[in-house]
């Protein structure tokens, strides 16, 4: 009875040590995880913030070697390329999206549909970069900022429909009888009843995906192409935010270097201030839950 | 909206004729030997795989650096994304979860090529100086070479050996690793919140202790979603392009060093496919990327799959 009592506790004390053991090796791997987050953060900060200056927005960039120069340039041109593929990926994506939820619901359909967004969001965005050089750079003979901007816009296309029809699912279905009771048609309960109750949610959605394709920088390697001058020109190479700061990052320059960190810094705090504003609405109102 | 919705399959469907199209001459040049043949120099024996000056082109080596580091990407992410997920839906005091969630979510916002820069800058200098000796002493360490030297992992010829340049598969798998770490860990988070309740109560009632609850009422519950997560995980890695394509050091070989240069599929893409010396080249770089189409849409499908059996329909998106 002693032995057994005695047992019983040898065995409590493991199993509370097991579970001790458990905690700290899961707060041991949140600190892991975080740790790099901040690393990164810090030195885009640290190196980032040292080396930029008015110069880094108004001028384009100097010859190799030579110190001193911006990145006006590839701003614009992210700017340039990112509103080709809005135009594309938003009304594209925001269709989509509003078939899935409301035409389309429950049909096998839709839900192939769904599936594929899912699977082309997993599509290397490098594989995208190939497609389009073959469907437009090789046919057209040039690269172009019209085809950069156009494989961005694809890679919008699935994130914009699977948000919106989440955003648009979450409409209370109170809202919609009403409307339809009212005797309004379906197609016009739903542009001007459903998505305008969840029009802060679709965009917050579209910003996501302009967010994510912002950093993108494989698929324009062999599409947009970067261009060390001016150009706002469709029909030309144009250069990119994320472009210019690979080529300078493996540049052996060091004031290209100080270049690509001002760059990253740039286009971190562009991202990080769009995916907090996506969470700020998200946690608001009918969107809890939603980002 | 029909037209909307239906042009995503079309978008598949074109991607996958062009590329198809497009890699017909290399395809007509070595057929499916392209992914495992490679030619032996005469002269000094050393398999040749990849040499655009003179029209060789095989794959081989671009499919082992994309294997290698994603495994190591797995190996190192893993254990990290199934912990934080525990911590956060399981013990974290209910103040910290959400801005932990969101420093989480954030890692998964960074672009791949800050990644890349980040790593060229602090991580491949971390590694050579500081963590690459470890591994070496470990791995060269006579007693170890002696226990386990059949293997054939240990010694001047096994995972550690060779030049310690601080780029290569290892670095590469790193910084695979904290890129998929979100992605997994987000989604483990999610298949594990579906479990119901009940489930932990009951076990917490039988007198478990909160890990025993976690392992057998949790764990156990979420593992298909969790495989899932993991699989997701994987296709990200196989085709993450800018940060691999700067540090994996870009040379076509094949050597069983984790130390050693090496080049995926993917970063052969980016680094040699606006400068491609001939159409065969051209070709063949994208029969690569079809390859890379191919495999991610296999493996995205089959994870959405399992995510998707455990959450029942309530489909889980990751962004």
């Amino acid at each position: 009875m002693k032995a057994d009592l005695q047992k019983n506790r040898t065995r409590n004390t493991l199993r509370t040590a097991t579970d001790h053991l458990a905690t700290g090796l899961a707060v041991l791997a949140t600190v892991l995880v975080i740790a790099p987050l901040f690393a990164i953060f810090g030195y885009l900060i640290y190196k980032g913030a040292s080396s930029l200056n008015l110069a880094f927005f108004t001028q384009i960039p100097k010859p190799e070697g030579e110190v001193g120069g911006g990145m006006a340039n590839a701003i614009v041109g992210s700017g340039v390329l990112l509103a080709v593929a809005s135009l594309l990926g938003i009304p594209v994506g925001i269709g989509g999206g509003i078939y899935l939820a409301e035409f389309g619901r429950g049909t096998s359909l839709a839900n192939a549909i769904r599936f594929t967004a899912d699977v082309l969001n997993g599509v290397p965005s490098i594989v995208m970069g190939i497609a389009i050089y073959a469907l437009i750079v090789f046919r057209q003979k040039h690269f172009s900022a019209f085809s950069g901007g156009v494989a961005l816009g694809i890679m919008m296309i699935p994130t914009v429909t699977r948000t919106t029809e989440e955003m648009l699912l979450m409409v209370p279905h109170s809202i919609r009888e009403a409307a339809l009771g009212l005797g309004v048609p379906n197609w016009r309960s739903v542009l001007s009843i459903t998505l305008k109750t969840a029009s802060p949610g679709v965009i917050t959605g579209c910003m996501l995906a302009f967010a994510r394709v912002a950093g993108e920088t494989a698929p324009l390697l062999f599409t947009a192409l970067g261009n060390e001058f001016w150009s706002v020109s469709l029909n030309q190479p144009i250069a990119a935010l994320p472009l210019q700061i690979y080529i300078y990052a493996i540049s052996p320059y060091d004031d290209q270097h100080r270049l690509a960190w001002a760059g990253s810094l740039v286009l971190i705090a562009l991202i990080v201030l769009a995916v907090s504003l996506v969470r700020y609405v998200a946690s608001r109102g009918i969107l809890k839950g939603a980002s | 909206m029909l037209a909307c919705a239906a042009s995503i399959f079309a978008i598949v469907v074109l991607i996958a004729i062009e590329l198809v199209a497009q890699s017909q001459m290399s395809w007509h040049a070595s057929g499916l030997a392209f992914f495992w043949k490679f030619n032996v120099d005469p002269q000094t024996g050393v398999p040749l795989f990849w040499d655009p000056v003179n029209g060789v082109f095989y794959a081989l080596p671009f499919l082992y650096g994309t294997l290698v580091s994603s495994l190591v990407a797995l190996i190192i992410a893993v254990p990290l994304a199934v912990g934080i997920a525990i911590f956060l839906t399981e013990m974290c005091p209910r103040f910290l979860r959400s801005p932990l969630a969101f420093l989480t979510e954030l890692l998964a916002a960074i672009p791949s090529v800050v990644y890349g820069l980040w790593a060229i800058f602090i991580l491949v200098p971390l590694l050579r100086e500081q963590i690459n000796p470890l591994f070496i002493d470990v791995f060269s360490n006579a007693t170890v070479v002696r226990l386990l030297g059949w293997t054939g992992l240990v010694g001047d010829n096994g995972l550690f050996g060779g030049l310690n340049l601080g780029l290569g598969l290892l670095t590469a798998g790193v910084i695979l690793a904290i890129m998929i770490l979100p992605i997994i860990a987000s989604l483990t988070r999610e298949v594990m919140s579906t479990v119901p309740h009940s489930q932990r109560e009951a076990a917490l009632a039988l007198g478990a202790t909160r890990w025993e609850m976690i392992r057998i009422a949790v764990l156990r519950n979420a593992r298909i979603g969790i495989v899932g997560s993991i699989i997701l995980g994987l296709g990200r890695a196989l085709g993450e392009t800018m940060a691999v394509a700067m540090v994996i050091g870009n040379t076509d070989q094949i050597q069983k060093s984790l130390l050693s240069t090496a080049n995926s599929m993917a970063s052969v893409i980016a680094n040699e496919f606006a400068e491609a010396t001939s159409d065969l080249h051209r070709s063949a770089l994208i029969e690569i990327g079809l390859a890379l189409f191919v495999v991610t849409i296999l493996v995205n499908g089959l994870a959405r799959l399992l995510v998707w059996a455990v959450t029942r329909g309530n489909p889980v998106r990751v962004n």
